[in-house]
């Protein structure tokens, strides 16, 4: 099992009646396994992708205020988006069990940012359980619902990519039927309650905490009983899965006491004590804040993250934690590392009719300003034309910024931003409806592949089915961006290269003297189109004898399929990589590149 | 630390290839033996063409990745990944590179090349590249003298697993099965 689908499955064995999200890297697979597994099951269990995460959190949340079990899951930088829900809820708590699963990515490996979840749970003052493996994950969505239910609060099950998308054999459970009736007892001064009221949500919050760091079932344990010194290590997540074998591969198990924390914040008051009177240094291990040194007050027997010991940025990695322990015990290891070898970038598959929207809107607005998103056309970055990616749904308010900016200037470059189309509902709306007020003079280009491509392909609110594929009503998009109140809207399809060339000038056009514009780019996403068998039939292309190798293809179309040969004197079509969109025969300034025969 | 009833192998790429797949082939091929597999994978921005490793560790292990210098194994779908990954593998550690040149490692690691390239492109099946070096690297196994016991799992278990996810499609495991053939046979050839 993935560790993603081992968190589905914990929900499904505990209980959980109403399962949300937004997708998100490393996240995603949560909801997909959920959907997959109640399918056949035909429970009434609510699962559903949301339009973001704070509609997803809230959702979810109101159904445990019914006594049910919910969980809402999302990435770390989806938690900021639902970070108001959060800290609200923190205060007036729960009444059926509540997790949140918030999937954090050390490295990063497909993220903004590497920031710590835990430290979300801190300042919302909510239980975070910190899981090392998918068996672990699965197990702690149990002790999650039931440290929940016995506290009345919301808790985090933070898992990072490496439990998320690791694979481990775990056994399934029996997934009880679904028993509990919905029962919403009003009691306004909490689930409604104004700031008087908040103050003592406030004491009763503390008050909680305080029982939850002596609460048994999530203590820390100690791995190695035999060990016996005065210095110890201290880990959770999946370093202290890499501790456990690192202690092992030095010979060290049986020297160093070694503590795995489950519940990171608020650590436990024992378990404090027992560090500070039992051990003369201690070193600590976790991902990716130093979450648990934070609540050590004795500072100066303490290895970690704040004395700057253990690095606190990037993954640790198994050699780094094998490093560090070796130090910390004063052995000399020969520990070998890879060398320093770029690797390959990502790039926007060949065929992807972002490709083709990227290529239209440089030729319409060649020296403009490029906002753009978070999607998989933040790829764009490869053929310049995108100049920003801030988060979700910024591409448009940056957009308004610039021209805000540039407003005064006698010579005001064109601003042309590109959103896709699940972003866009997820957070451009409201920023379209405030460039629409301001009359911001700008192009939106919304790539509307009809899904959200990058996290696998989850369905958005214009595609008309639901997590389960069950059919759902449709967002008209058209329809949605007119009632922003723009004037101008025109829809294509980024294929016809000329026409969409044209339509974007149009834009930019009307963007130059009237006001906002928004073109909607309409291709499918072509991993959809193949998955669901309706692939176009390809085109064949080839490049004739006319290329000279001047490199205009390579540098502004940038498709993997086009490769420069004979030490750059020419460019020809790799045949393995070739997807046969076609686009490519409107590239080539000779005209070099030309349908095979 | 050798423990014979632990392998750990590093199978490499870029996104597209199939690196996951046949990294899950392994897996549960390992998994119906009865054997405790662990395996870390790379999702999201990097799929995109972008360079892509995952681990795969069989046996008894407690966390997801490999340690540099100890991997029994590489499976490299590009040659590049050689130099990227090679570091991964312990001394006498194999390699099985998609290259149309014969490779070299730092010795002491053994590699051996496939031009799986040239075989999808023969069997006009682009997209069965990764099939053909698995099959490679599980034939390749058994024909050299290192192969003893160097992946727990055989060609005839990856073939059943292949025939349990693909069932009721036909036209996908036939050309799978097809694929995998393909690269065992070149490994069989001198």
């Amino acid at each position: 099992m993935m560790g993603n689908e081992a968190i589905a499955r914990g929900l499904m064995e505990n209980g959980c009646h109403v399962a949300t999200a937004y997708p998100g890297t490393p996240a995603s697979e949560i909801l997909s396994a959920v959907a997959k597994a109640n399918k056949p099951l035909d429970t009434t269990m609510h699962v559903q992708w949301a339009v973001n995460e704070k509609v997803a959190f809230e959702i979810a949340y109101a159904g445990c205020m019914t006594g049910l079990r919910t969980a809402v899951s999302m990435k770390q930088v989806g938690l900021n988006v639902a970070s108001d829900p959060l800290m609200s809820a923190a205060y007036m708590g729960t009444a059926g069990g509540f997790v949140i699963i918030s999937a954090d990515d050390p490295g990063p490996h497909s993220s903004q940012t590497e920031q710590d979840s835990r430290m979300m749970a801190m300042m919302a003052k909510i239980p975070v359980l910190d899981p090392d493996s998918p068996r672990q994950a699965k197990e702690m969505v149990g002790l999650a619902y039931t440290l929940s239910e016995a506290f009345h609060t919301p808790v985090m099950l933070r898992p990072t990519t490496r439990v998320c998308h690791s694979r481990q054999d775990v056994r399934p459970g029996a997934i009880p039927p679904l028993e509990r009736k919905p029962d919403f007892r009003k009691d306004p001064s909490r689930w409604a309650a104004t700031p008087k009221f908040r103050y003592q949500l406030h004491l009763e919050l503390e008050e909680k905490l305080a029982r939850i760091a002596a609460h048994q079932a999530t203590e820390p344990v100690l791995r190695n009983p035999k060990a016996a010194g005065r210095r110890a290590v201290v880990s959770c997540g999946v370093a202290a899965a890499y501790t456990a074998e690192s202690l092992k591969n030095l010979d060290l198990w049986d020297d160093l006491p070694f503590y795995q924390v489950r519940q990171p914040f608020p650590l436990h008051t024992a378990f404090v004590r027992l560090l500070l009177d039992a051990f003369d240094e201690v070193l600590i291990l976790e991902e990716t804040t130093g979450i648990i040194e934070m609540q050590l007050a004795d500072r100066d027997r303490i290895k970690g993250k704040l004395n700057g010991v253990v690095p606190c940025v990037g993954e640790l990695l198994p050699e780094k934690i094998e490093a560090l322990l070796a130090a910390f015990a004063g052995i000399e290891a020969h520990l070998p590392s890879l060398p320093q070898a770029p690797g390959r970038r990502p790039t926007l598959c060949a065929g992807c009719p972002h490709r083709a929207s990227f290529f239209a809107i440089k030729k319409a607005a060649p020296r403009g300003i490029y906002t753009s998103d978070i999607g998989c056309y933040t790829l764009g970055l490869n053929l310049k034309a995108v100049d920003t990616v801030l988060c979700m749904g910024a591409a448009i308010s940056q957009a308004a910024g610039f021209y805000q900016a540039y407003k005064h200037e006698e010579k005001r470059p064109d601003i042309v931003a590109t959103i896709g189309d699940s972003t866009f509902f997820h957070a451009g709306v409201p920023a379209l409806v405030d460039a629409v007020v301001q009359n911001v003079r700008f192009v939106l280009v919304i790539l509307d592949n009809r899904t959200t491509a990058m996290t696998g392909s989850q369905p958005t609110p214009a595609t008309g089915t639901g997590a389960s594929g069950e059919p759902l009503a449709e967002v008209d998009m058209e329809s949605l961006v007119r009632g922003c109140g723009i004037k101008f809207l025109e829809v294509g399809d980024p294929y016809d290269t000329d026409g969409f060339i044209s339509m974007v000038k149009g834009a930019v056009a009307f963007s130059r003297n009237e006001g906002p514009a928004v073109v909607i780019a309409r291709h499918p996403c072509i991993i959809d189109l193949a998955r669901q068998g309706k692939a176009a039939d390809p085109i064949e292309v080839l490049v004739t004898e006319d290329c000279d190798g001047c490199g205009f293809c390579l540098q502004h179309f940038e498709c993997p399929a086009l490769v420069a040969v004979e030490d750059g004197r020419r460019t020809a079509v790799d045949p393995l990589v070739c997807n046969g969109c076609g686009v490519c025969l409107g590239v080539c300034p000779r005209g070099a590149i030309v349908k095979k025969e | 630390m050798e423990d014979k009833s632990r392998y750990q192998i590093v199978i490499s790429g870029v996104g597209g290839q199939g690196v996951l797949f046949i990294t899950r082939l392994l897996a549960e091929a390992a998994i119906e033996k009865g054997l405790p597999v662990f395996t870390s994978e790379t999702h999201g921005m990097a799929q995109r063409g972008g360079t892509v490793i995952s681990h795969l560790k069989i046996g008894e292990f407690a966390s997801p990745l490999i340690n540099p210098g100890r991997a029994d194994g590489l499976i490299a779908l590009k040659a590049e990944s050689l130099i990227q990954h090679g570091g991964y593998l312990k001394p006498g550690g194999w390699a099985a590179v998609n290259s149309p040149e014969r490779v070299k490692t730092d010795a002491p690691s053994t590699a051996f090349a496939l031009d799986a390239d040239r075989v999808a492109r023969k069997m006009a099946d682009p997209r069965s590249v990764n099939l053909i070096m698995l099959g490679f690297t599980l034939s390749g196994a058994r024909r050299s003298g290192t192969g003893q016991g160097m992946l727990q799992v055989s060609l005839d278990d990856v073939q059943a697993v292949l025939n349990s996810r693909l069932k009721g499609k036909e036209r996908r495991l036939q050309s799978s099965l097809r694929a995998l053939a393909a690269g065992a046979d070149s490994a069989e050839a001198p």
